[in-house]
């Protein structure tokens, strides 16, 4: 609560004019937590569950970096955000690390004062209908009323496929996802469009009847979702980049949280250096050796996190396809720890 | 205590206070400045010649491919406008109604009156927006079902669907004529009463100032301008006509529904504020009960409820922003909303908004002031 | 009893007097009663009450048993249940401060205190300076924070608001200047363009490192944009104040401070009461646009529950909840301030007549 008595100066007398330098990293250990920017619900991303603990892939990232800078990963403060509120809150300081299902696009690259860490998913933007409506593909959708959610890339590429298409449309736009969700439910539009990984979400959640409503094949959009942090603070970058790609190097040198104890006597020196055995990476991150250790222990590696989020062990079940490994055919190419 | 004495310390006060203020402004522009910079964040208003690339749920103008982001800013005043002008007009009907409910000689209809405004002024303008939008307006049945309200007229739960010119440019005749219309009457009716004044009674044309604003537009209707274009079902919805969105509705409703509670209160008072001596004097002088009321009761009750009344259609345009709570896409919600969010330049887009809403505040004073006096004066 | 029986005499005079009408007012009471017996039914006869989750919620009538469940969270938001406590204390010593407010013996001191209220709520609610375990201000929240945001922008605003009409009644040209630039620019504005100031834009007027909390941030905007409407509700009881008076003080040899304080104050103040809780009731209203900010208020606590899958489709129950403690809230202060307002033309009367 320091904050507030700060702000209170701050605002009082105007003292401070000089400029300080950019220094997450020294903040958030003098904090002593992370402040990590999250969806208002979005299941399988960033949720609360039902005794208010905050869940998804999106979250377990803020615990990832947590982790790494904490050395442990409940020091995280989530702020849920919307998505229009988002990058504003990021470039204000409100949080440290955004991780909100959020496109990495070249406008928001170069123009908001965001940089971003990597990518954690490979979303592409989809349709739901519903059944009764017999649509089949999404080029039959001229002059639908299309419910989407305000503030997104969605938003944008949605004007763009209908434009290519010739076709005409009903905007309607939502500030939340569950506007939209409850919008579409009550027959206020008549599709919804949105990243495929949240109309499953929204479905198998939020909807009164599910089974009523049907996915259009169609991927209208790349929609690859990561983690941002500001513009002009590089160490942090390197921070955020090597946590993400630390639990895909984990995956990718099957090292679990449940065999990593084993794995620290591993010979394989990829392994030794990933989890601090051998060399001082994390030193070069102004972290401690052990940073991926922690990360692996008490978060896991992605294929942990995808599993119990969105995969096999979660409610949404939705395939790895693009999300699996470069060398299972995916996009995720963690890039090489020396 | 001198006279210089007093100067002096003022001056010194003024200097203190004025050194103070430019400080604070200086702190909040080198913050600011270091901020952006600090973060790389773009700045200045170029963005706004820029082509927007979303599109807007509802709009008066056209807005497509290849509008600007300075568009979708007009798209949204227009919207917000919309919204004032059509809740100023709802709220003082209604409030009117109230007014007269409340002043009404049956003891039912003043309970009714009563009831009305004590419950609706007592909660707030966010609830009434959300009971008209989640509870009524989504109860409405899907396009296939619409409800029919006569020839053409549709109303289901994405909207409700009139006739309406085909080509948009009849609405600009039809102002147009209106404006002359009023402008000649207000002329006319000025040179009637110069004419009654020298003569001691009005001329025999003396109704046709009241007969001009509705003639000169009922011409235009004369005019090969008004083909119709009707709403019919076509695929997933109705094609053709107009369509006005439930949020629209909702807001234009919440909006009169709550303003008119305090306008009717502001009426009432305005009305009981002329002494009772006033009426039974008129009819004592012989008038007839609607001159009774046009000549002596309403331009006395006026001057009290101007004012306030003034202030009331301010609170409907400020309110008119609560649009952003159900998505109808006015200036705080395409602007502040979907054009900041895409540009990420808070500081221009909240400065020039709130510019926008002072602009739109002063001219509503601006005319209303103007209206007072020229209602004062001509009647007194 | 008296009363009574004298009220019941009036009412048969009245239909004896105007047959017409009592019959007219007695059918149309009756039509009415008749259109609303679907809303009782709905509400009371066909609803449920008891229960705890929404298989409980049977029949077509109303499902209480969301607000029910949903009841604290309402009142208090994410704050620790454990510590309810002090929500409770820091509500007693509310009241007890605006109690204080009417002892007039105390003087000053108890515009102080009134004052001081939103520091001693922080204290307590927020805690970690008393050695209580921290609540983080975001778990704050239903109509807890309701009270927070609108007692808060009162109990500041109301010396902002003092200082602002007296800087607009200053002979010092830039004073007033600056007061009326300062009132009109907050009053031309919607709430919810500063409320999205204050939560989008305010980081960018600190200094680089400096964050502020983003309920103090809502409240600073609170704060100004209601300080400006109390300035002109206190500027209206400056201008009441006869002139005769500043010229007695001036004979008396007060400095113009000491007028003010001891003499035009204390008079303006008590004839702005009315419109002082009036200003206090529209922020009280006001104070649901936080939800669009992302807060959850009263009213946004109501939204956040009703979306939640569980219990989907009982919004509308939600939302009468939140009308019905709007309402009592906003009815019970304008009955006072109407009383009030009696009461200062009652005084204001007699004193003429004994003059």
């Amino acid at each position: 609560m320091k904050s507030f008595w700060l702000g209170m100066c701050g605002l009082l007398s105007f003292s401070s004019l000089s400029v300080a330098r950019a220094d997450t990293l020294g903040e958030v250990k003098k904090r002593g937590f992370l402040k990590c920017g999250v969806s208002q619900g979005l299941a399988g991303f960033s949720a609360p569950d039902k005794g208010g603990l905050w869940q998804g892939i999106d979250v377990d990232l803020c615990r990832a970096v947590a982790a790494a800078v904490l050395g442990d990963a409940t020091k995280v403060k989530y702020s849920p955000l919307s998505a229009k509120e988002r990058l504003t809150a990021l470039q204000s300081g409100e949080i440290d690390v955004l991780s909100r299902n959020t496109t990495w696009t070249f406008q928001r690259d170069t123009q908001l004062g965001v940089d971003f860490a990597g990518v954690i998913y490979y979303d592409g933007q989809g349709f739901m209908v519903p059944k009764k409506l017999g649509v089949k593909a999404a080029k039959e959708l001229g002059g639908a009323s299309v419910c989407v959610q305000l503030g997104t890339t969605t938003e944008l590429n949605l004007a763009d496929f209908f434009r290519s298409q010739n076709l005409t449309y009903k905007l309607v736009t939502f500030e939340k996802n569950d506007e939209v969700v409850a919008a579409y439910d009550a027959g206020r539009c008549d599709v919804i469009s949105a990243d495929r990984s949240g109309l499953f979400a929204d479905r198998s959640a939020k909807l009164k009847k599910p089974d009523d409503h049907v996915i259009l094949p169609e991927i209208i959009s790349k929609e690859p979702l990561g983690p941002v942090v500001r513009h002009g603070d590089n160490r942090w970058g390197d921070i955020v980049r090597w946590s993400l790609y630390a639990l895909l190097e984990a995956e990718e040198l099957k090292v679990d949280s449940k065999n990593i104890e084993a794995n620290k006597k591993s010979n394989n020196p990829a392994i030794r250096r990933l989890l601090g055995v051998e060399g001082e990476l994390g030193k070069n991150l102004g972290l401690n050796t052990n940073w991926a250790a922690s990360i692996i222990q008490q978060v896991g590696n992605y294929q942990q996190i995808f599993d119990r989020n969105l995969g096999k062990d979660s409610p949404l079940k939705i395939e790895r396809g693009q999300n699996a490994l470069w060398n299972a055919g995916g996009l995720h190419y963690p890039m090489p720890f020396r | 205590m001198t006279r210089q004495k007093t100067s002096i310390r003022g001056y010194l006060w003024q200097g203190l206070i004025l050194g103070l203020v430019l400080l604070g402004i200086g702190a909040i522009v080198h913050n600011t400045v270091a901020n952006l910079s600090a973060r790389g964040i773009a700045s200045g208003f170029s963005f706004l010649s820029r082509p927007a690339g979303f599109d807007i749920g509802f709009s008066l103008i056209p807005f497509g491919e290849g509008s600007t982001f300075l568009d979708a800013f007009a798209v949204g005043l227009c919207n917000t406008l919309l919204v004032a002008v059509l809740g100023i007009i709802g709220a003082s009907v209604l409030g009117l109604i109230v007014a007269l409910l409340r002043l009404a000689p049956h003891p039912l209809l003043r309970l009714i009156g009563g009831t009305y405004v004590e419950i609706v002024r007592n909660i707030p303008l966010l609830l009434h927006l959300f009971f008209w939008y989640f509870a009524v307006l989504r109860q409405l049945p899907s396009p296939r079902q619409s409800l029919s309200l006569g020839p053409d007229i549709f109303l289901n739960i994405r909207g409700l669907y009139l006739p309406f010119p085909a080509d948009h440019s009849a609405l600009w005749w039809l102002l147009g004529a209106l404006i002359l219309g009023l402008w000649v009457g207000h002329w006319a009716r000025r040179k009637a009463l110069r004419q009654q004044e020298l003569e001691g009674r009005l001329p025999r044309w003396q109704s046709l100032p009241f007969v001009l604003p509705l003639l000169f537009p009922l011409i235009t209707l004369l005019l090969p301008i008004w083909s119709l274009s009707r709403p019919e079902l076509q695929g997933f919805n109705f094609v053709g006509g107009l369509q006005l969105v439930p949020e629209l509705v909702a807001l234009v409703v919440a909006l009169s529904f709550y303003t008119a509670a305090f306008i009717g209160e502001i009426i009432r008072a305005g009305i009981l504020a002329v002494a009772p001596g006033q009426r039974e004097a008129a009819q004592a002088l012989g008038l007839s009960s609607f001159d009774t009321l046009r000549l002596i009761i309403l331009p006395q009750a006026l001057r009290v409820i101007l004012p306030p009344l003034t202030s009331q259609y301010l609170n409907v345009t400020k309110n008119s922003s609560l649009a952003a709570a159900i998505a109808f896409p006015d200036l705080v919600l395409v602007f502040a909303g979907t054009a900041l969010n895409v540009t990420g330049q808070a500081v221009e887009i909240m400065a020039l908004t709130m510019a926008v809403y002072l602009l739109i505040s002063l001219l509503i004073s601006f005319a209303m002031h103007v209206f007072q006096k020229q209602v004062l004066h001509y009647e007194g | 009893m008296r009363a009574k029986r004298r009220a019941r005499d009036e009412w048969i005079h009245w239909a004896r007097k105007k047959p017409t009408q009592a019959l007219t007012s007695l059918v149309g009471l009756f039509l009415i009663v008749y259109l609303l017996l679907p809303v009782w039914h709905w509400a009371v006869t066909d609803a449920n009450f008891l229960g705890s989750d929404r298989s409980a919620c049977v029949g077509g009538g109303a499902c209480w048993v969301f607000v029910r469940e949903r009841f604290h969270q309402f009142l208090f938001g994410f704050y620790p249940a454990d510590a309810y406590w002090r929500p409770l204390l820091t509500v007693a010593i509310g009241a007890l401060s605006i109690g204080l407010l009417f002892v007039s013996r105390l003087g000053v001191l108890r515009l102080l205190i009134f004052v001081a209220l939103p520091f001693i709520a922080w204290l307590i609610l927020e805690g970690s300076l008393l050695g209580l375990p921290p609540v983080a201000t975001d778990q704050w929240g239903g109509l807890l924070l309701t009270l927070i945001i609108s007692v808060t922008g009162i109990a500041v605003s109301l010396p902002l608001g003092i200082f602002l009409a007296l800087g607009r009644r200053s002979r010092l040209p830039l004073i007033r200047w600056l007061s009326v630039a300062f009132i009109e620019l907050w009053r031309g504005v919607p709430l919810i363009t500063v409320l999205f100031m204050a939560s989008v834009m305010l980081p960018f007027f600190m200094p680089l490192g400096v964050e502020v909390d983003k309920l103090l941030r809502v409240l600073i905007g609170v704060t100004l944009f209601t300080s400006a409407y109390m300035a002109e509700v206190v500027r209206g009881g400056l201008q009441s104040i006869a002139k005769g008076q500043y010229e007695a003080a001036a004979a008396l040899n007060l400095t113009s401070f000491q007028t003010m304080r001891l003499v035009i104050l204390p008079q303006a103040l008590r004839k702005v009461i009315p419109g002082i809780v009036n200003t206090f009731i529209g922020l009280f209203k006001d104070t649901s646009l936080v939800l669009i900010v992302g807060m959850f208020d009263l009213l946004g606590m109501v939204q956040t529950a009703s979306t939640d899958p569980e219990w989907l489709g009982y919004s509308l129950e939600g939302y009468i909840f939140a009308g019905a403690m709007f309402w009592i809230f906003c009815f019970a202060m304008s009955r006072y301030s109407l009383r009030l307002e009696r009461q200062l033309a009652y005084s204001s009367v007699e004193r003429k007549q004994l003059t």
